[in-house]
């Protein structure tokens, strides 16, 4: 089965069902329809645009809920996905077979380029609007340490994501594209995820201490 | 983990590009320490020689870049292109929502003027770094290999 689906994406076949020569299922076989790979999800801008919209409106109005739902919601959710991908999706998906982890590539990685910097914007844009409500940034405020060093951790994750993993990524989805994708050439990009996982779970992790910290002041 | 022609190795005997990517990178770098450098100072007016030479440098990394991009043969430009417009959409959006950040928390003058300067670079830095890591990879030469 393994065998049959390599073959199929070797063939060049864009969608659709394909027949196989050779392989471990025999000659002539019909094998599932390789997924067509949209690379930004055109599906899901208008939410991205909601989103910002709101997030926008937020910080124009100074609109304290607003700030409040951003910042938390937003960063809970770019700190879980990154953890629970780092941690728990990377090394199931290191295990599965090559067929099993190019298909739930070719649906995880697009949906990500949308979701992952639409989050980020949501927490970064309301917690800096909030760090200066609430008087955090001030040099006297106790907290304002502790921000300057969120500051130095967010820094390091922007280089990480922005000059190594989303270059990666959208090169990964367009050779996926291909009719005859370059397996060695995907395997070479995706060692970006594998290399930097540890540096941004650490940074994850030490914005949880930070913020915990600074709200419990 | 093939799945083409296992017999062929594209990336082990692949033509050496410029190194546009980690060039741009390095300027990344050196917007965000600027960035986070500025915006430590907030909401007092930050010192501007430190953010000023930052930017100066990443300017210049931008330009060696660009110049050694016009050098470069065999690059897909038309995927090149197409990744480009549409990235470099997106994080025009993105700065000037940064920009609107700063300028509804009443950043003017000199400090604006560096920011701006700040997030332009970033808007055209990051998806140049994205295109050209797209266009490499989608290469002729890449592919001929």
């Amino acid at each position: 089965m393994t065998d049959t689906r390599v073959d199929t994406l070797s063939t060049g076949a864009e969608a659709g069902s394909a027949t196989v020569p050779g392989g471990g299922a025999g000659p002539g076989v019909d094998v599932p329809p390789r997924p067509v790979i949209q690379i930004v999800p055109l599906k899901g801008l208008p939410v991205v645009a909601v989103v910002l919209g709101f997030l926008v409106a937020s910080i124009g109005f100074n609109w304290s809920w607003g700030l409040d739902f951003n910042h938390v919601a937003g960063g809970g959710l770019w700190t879980g996905i990154d953890l629970f991908v780092g941690l728990v999706v990377g090394p199931i998906l290191g295990r599965l077979s090559i067929p099993a982890r190019a298909e739930f590539s070719a649906k995880f990685m697009p949906k990500m380029v949308l979701v992952m910097p639409t989050l980020v914007a949501m927490t970064l844009a309301s917690g800096f609007q909030l760090a200066l409500n609430l008087g955090n940034l001030k040099a006297s405020s106790p907290n304002h340490a502790w921000l300057m060093v969120s500051f130095v951790v967010v820094g390091v994750m922007a280089v990480i994501a922005l000059g190594v993993l989303e270059p990666a990524n959208i090169a990964v989805l367009f050779e996926m594209r291909k009719p005859r994708p370059n397996g060695e050439v995907i395997a070479k990009l995706m060692k970006r995820f594998i290399y930097t996982a540890g540096i941004t779970g650490l940074m994850q992790i030490a914005t949880l201490v930070i913020m915990t910290r600074v709200a419990s002041r | 983990m093939s799945l083409s022609n296992p017999a062929a190795s594209p990336v082990a005997s692949a033509p050496r590009f410029a190194p546009v990517a980690a060039l741009g990178t390095a300027a990344l770098v050196l917007i965000v320490v600027g960035g986070v450098y500025m915006a430590s100072y907030a909401p007092r007016r930050p010192p501007l020689t430190a953010p000023i030479c930052l930017a100066a440098a990443s300017a210049a990394l931008c330009c060696v870049n660009v110049v050694m991009l016009m050098r470069t043969r065999g690059l897909a430009w038309d995927k090149f292109f197409l990744v480009g417009r549409w990235t470099l959409l997106s994080y025009v959006i993105a700065a000037g929502l940064i920009e609107f950040a700063f300028v509804k928390d009443h950043t003017r003058g000199a400090p604006l003027v560096v920011l701006t300067a700040m997030l332009v670079l970033f808007a055209l830095d990051v998806p140049l770094i994205i295109s050209y890591t797209v266009a490499r990879y989608q290469s002729a030469r890449s592919d001929a290999s």
